[in-house]
């Protein structure tokens, strides 16, 4: 394993270095928006790997509470903590592109409210982490990570009795929706490799959080031994 | 002993402890004052204004309230291991979850009862639509509150810091039942939308939030 990880950092690099230079220089200026349309790539595809990880995270905790093996929880902590990064860069991706389409950084809308809350739910989950005590963090966090995903759809539910301002879907969202083809190789190609980049950070952190395990087993056994 | 006679032991063994010390009811009195008034400072609003914020007032006084009480909950069980004995008896979580839940409903539904005419006092207030929606939107909203509140109050007495812990994990799973409390209270006080929606929505997330604290409170009670 030791001597993947360097290849796999070479190889990550540089398929995002190819992804931003199709993005960025390959892919067709947009009709309306012009050069800002091309943050959509790396909006659309880090919101995909954040989505994707808090379910990781939903069946790693549901896995772990069922079985009970250490694995799931590191699992559930890995993709939890990665979630919270990729859909930060989300936020924070939307506003840039906001600010000259909409003329505003943020706005109360369906979408945006429930990422932020998302967002907070799941930082909430890493505080909970950070604070409960030994050998409890894993069933506590597990429990909560059960009622932030059920949560979910109910933020989705009462926020979007607002006025919706997000851009309707763009793939499968009617007539008028649908990508110019180059767009769509270029976001495909966007969305595959980050899914990969998400991927490898969810195994690091998962070596990293069994590594840890591995440590306070030890430290445990030897303060056993200590007192004997 | 069946469940229902494990819950009403506790439940009136906790309320007699209140009735006695008047620990709860008092703090969180005297905090949702607090709230009221430095509130009225802040916005100092006219009587049509209030109308407009008041449900978002109101609802942050007492969610803040809420959690001074919920903060003690569990604390009086902590000391002399009455937790750890409740784990090795043979009664079933749920009843004691239940109960706790009973209690803390109790006691916000009183907070509410007495705040509520202060509020109109301070604020002017004076409902457009009818005021039995609001009932139902305080009873359904307050269970929201508590039934969360109590199971993570739970969670949070075993971590570090535990004051701190409750609200943090607290608020951003409550957001939707904050949402529809304050705006279901807006809607009635103005009298210029209909609640329903809201409603429903509290009735919802109550029914799915109580389910799954049933089902996830023995594992949490016995978590090492």
């Amino acid at each position: 394993m030791k001597k993947l990880a360097p290849i796999s950092i070479l190889v990550t690099v540089a398929l995002l270095g190819i992804t931003s230079y199709f993005a960025l220089v390959v892919a067709p200026t947009e009709a309306t928006m012009g050069d800002v349309q091309r943050i959509f790539y790396y909006h659309v595809s880090s919101g995909w790997v954040g989505m994707l990880c808090f379910f990781v995270n939903f069946v790693a905790s549901i896995l772990y509470l069922w079985k009970r093996s250490p694995a799931s929880d590191a699992l559930a902590a890995a993709s939890a903590e990665v979630g919270v990064v990729f859909t930060g860069v989300l936020l924070l991706l939307g506003m840039l592109w906001a600010r000259p389409v909409w003329g505003i950084w943020w706005t109360w809308d369906a979408r945006l409210t429930t990422t932020l809350v998302l967002w907070l739910i799941y930082v909430s989950y890493l505080v909970l982490r950070r604070f409960s005590a030994g050998g409890q963090t894993q069933v506590l966090a597990a429990a909560f990570a059960v009622f932030g995903f059920v949560d979910v759809p109910i933020v989705y539910m009462s926020i979007r009795w607002f006025r919706t301002q997000h851009p309707a879907p763009v793939i499968g969202g009617g007539e008028n929706s649908g990508m110019a083809p180059g767009i769509a190789h270029v976001f495909l190609f966007t969305l595959v490799v980050f899914t990969l980049l998400g991927a490898w950070f969810i195994w690091l952190r998962y070596k990293l959080a069994t590594e840890e395990q591995a440590l306070e087993s030890a430290h445990t056994q030897a303060a056993l031994k200590g007192v004997a | 002993m069946s469940t229902a006679s494990i819950t009403r032991a506790t439940l009136t063994k906790d309320l007699r402890m209140e009735r006695r010390s008047k620990d709860a009811i008092n703090s969180m009195l005297f905090f949702a004052l607090l709230v009221v008034v430095i509130f009225s400072f802040a916005f100092n609003p006219t009587a049509e204004e209030s109308r407009q914020i008041a449900g978002g007032l109101i609802w942050v006084a007492f969610l803040f309230a809420t959690v001074v009480a919920l903060n003690q909950t569990w604390a009086r069980e902590l000391r002399n291991q009455v937790l750890d004995a409740y784990r090795v008896s043979p009664a079933p979580p749920n009843a004691l979850f239940l109960a706790k839940t009973f209690g803390n409903f109790l006691f916000v539904i009183v907070l509410e009862c007495l705040m509520t005419p202060l509020f109109v006092v301070f604020y002017e207030l004076r409902s457009v639509g009818p005021v039995w929606q609001l009932i139902v939107v305080t009873l359904l909203g307050t269970w929201a509150l508590v039934v969360n509140g109590t199971f993570f109050a739970a969670l949070s007495i075993r971590t570090r810091s535990r004051e701190i812990m409750l609200p943090l994990i607290l608020f951003p799973i409550s957001i939707p039942a904050l949402l529809a409390m304050v705006d279901a209270t807006t809607s009635v006080l103005t009298g210029e939308a209909s609640p329903d929606f809201w409603i429903k929505l509290l009735a919802v997330y109550d029914i799915v939030f109580t389910l799954v604290c049933l089902l996830l409170f023995e594992t949490v009670l016995n978590a090492e």
